[in-house]
């Protein structure tokens, strides 16, 4: 068939992915071709309907202010423009001067910025409906979930005569790496345990081993075996401690 | 130095306005609302805090809907979505020619869109999205293929096979005889002056 080449085609015609002098051809070829010109015509009806069809699902009004608010007030990046250079030149020449100074305070900026992205998730994961992709009390169940899922494996400890509970678990990310996000349960209170390999981490794990706050949240974390665990959670520090101390014990 | 060259851009001013579909998006992946919503809020949690690495004057739309969708496929919905493979093995840049017999030869009122949304939303997910982000985000075969890191030949074949499994869907559907408003286009023609 003399129009099986333009067939094939079809679609990367109508999508307006083809080359330019290709393009041509091919408006030519539909002008002159009653069956292309035809399957044409229902394939850009397809494409229609789907368009149409597919604007289907609306945000409802208190959801869209919700996270409307959330991304409210953040901070704002610049697009430097033709003169660039001069601008890197001088931050250069100000990151140089002022660069030993300067790493004790980037320590706690980048404390306060891990800090700062748990204590969302801790947040955001709380709030929603769904909070955790694997449910279960059993650690047999919750860690075996996680194999294939991220790059590395943890210990759970037994919760029998302790007042902890664990809920269930889920994937979660720190800047690019994949780790897992536990959520346990102390009477009513919920705490988040993250676990990361150390090297997702900006700077050295072991400097940011000690409790802090965080928007009034307590945070605790420490170091072992090359990963990274991190507590956060509405409860007392005494809780916290008790909870990090299980944790500790899990792998030994 | 003039105040143009140091233009301000905020997070907000480049994500709000992408807010109603990248919900309608994630609406279409989940199937499911308040899936859709804890989707979406993932989303931006996850590109507030990544917008300090992303590239200013690259493709901020791709860049959220790539993040939309790998956070969807490690959600137990997308998990469960991607268990689901192609039976016909993909090859890249395969180009299927357009079946001669098929319900795109059919005139479809616009009274029966329901009838194509449920012919899309049983679509399986990885022709789903590579056909919305065509047809509906009018994103270029190079911005999909960033978007689901595949090739654009992929692209391609996956768009030919999306319409074209989307057109058997549909003719199933009209087959079945329940549908007011839809008929053969032989059917409308013998009733045209």
């Amino acid at each position: 068939m003399v129009c099986e080449r333009w067939k094939t085609q079809l679609d990367i015609y109508l999508d307006g992915e083809l080359p330019s002098e290709q393009m041509h051809d091919f408006d030519a070829h539909v002008r002159n071709c009653a069956s292309c010109a035809a399957d044409a015509l229902v394939r850009v009806q397809l494409k229609r309907y789907v368009q149409t069809a597919g604007k289907r699902f609306v945000p409802r009004a208190e959801f869209r202010q919700e996270v409307y608010r959330r991304i409210a007030a953040k901070p704002t990046r610049r697009i430097l423009g033709w003169n660039w250079v001069l601008a890197a030149a001088l931050a250069l020449i100000f990151a140089t001067g002022l660069a030993v100074t300067y790493r004790g305070r980037s320590r706690s900026d980048q404390d306060r910025t891990v800090y700062g992205e748990l204590t969302d998730l801790h947040v955001a994961t709380l709030a929603s409906l769904s909070p955790v992709d694997v449910l279960s009390t059993d650690k047999h169940t919750v860690k075996p979930w996680f194999e294939g899922k991220i790059p590395f494996t943890f210990d759970l400890p037994e919760l029998h005569d302790s007042e902890f509970s664990l809920m269930g678990g889920r994937v979660t990310y720190l800047g690019q790496t994949p780790g897992a996000h536990l959520i346990y349960k102390v009477r009513k209170h919920e705490i988040s345990v993250f676990i990361f390999p150390e090297r997702a981490l900006p700077g050295d794990g072991e400097e940011r081993s000690k409790p802090v706050k965080e928007f009034s949240f307590n945070v605790e974390s420490w170091s072992h075996a090359g990963l990274w665990y991190c507590l956060v959670g509405d409860v007392s520090a005494n809780d916290m401690d008790n909870l990090a101390g299980l944790l500790k014990g899990a792998g030994s | 130095m003039s105040a143009a060259e140091f233009k301000p851009v905020s997070f907000e001013e480049l994500a709000v306005p992408l807010f109603d579909q990248l919900y309608n998006f994630a609406h279409w992946l989940t199937r499911d609302r308040s899936e859709a919503e804890d989707l979406v809020q993932e989303t931006y949690t996850k590109a507030l805090r990544g917008f300090a690495s992303f590239q200013l004057g690259t493709n901020f739309r791709g860049w959220m809907y790539r993040i939309l969708r790998n956070t969807f496929l490690t959600s137990r919905t997308g998990l469960k979505a991607t268990m689901t493979v192609p039976l016909e093995p993909e090859q890249d840049s395969l180009e299927l020619p357009i079946e001669r017999e098929t319900p795109e030869a059919m005139l479809i009122e616009r009274s029966n869109w329901q009838l194509i949304q449920n012919a899309i939303e049983e679509l399986p997910l990885h022709y789903r999205e590579v056909l919305l982000l065509c047809d509906l985000e009018e994103m270029s075969y190079r911005e999909i293929a960033e978007t689901l890191s595949i090739p654009v030949g992929t692209v391609m074949s996956r768009l030919s096979r999306a319409r074209n499994t989307l057109t058997e869907l549909v003719r199933r559907k009209l087959e079945g005889g329940t549908v007011n408003g839809m008929r053969k286009m032989e059917d409308t023609t013998r009733h045209l002056p």
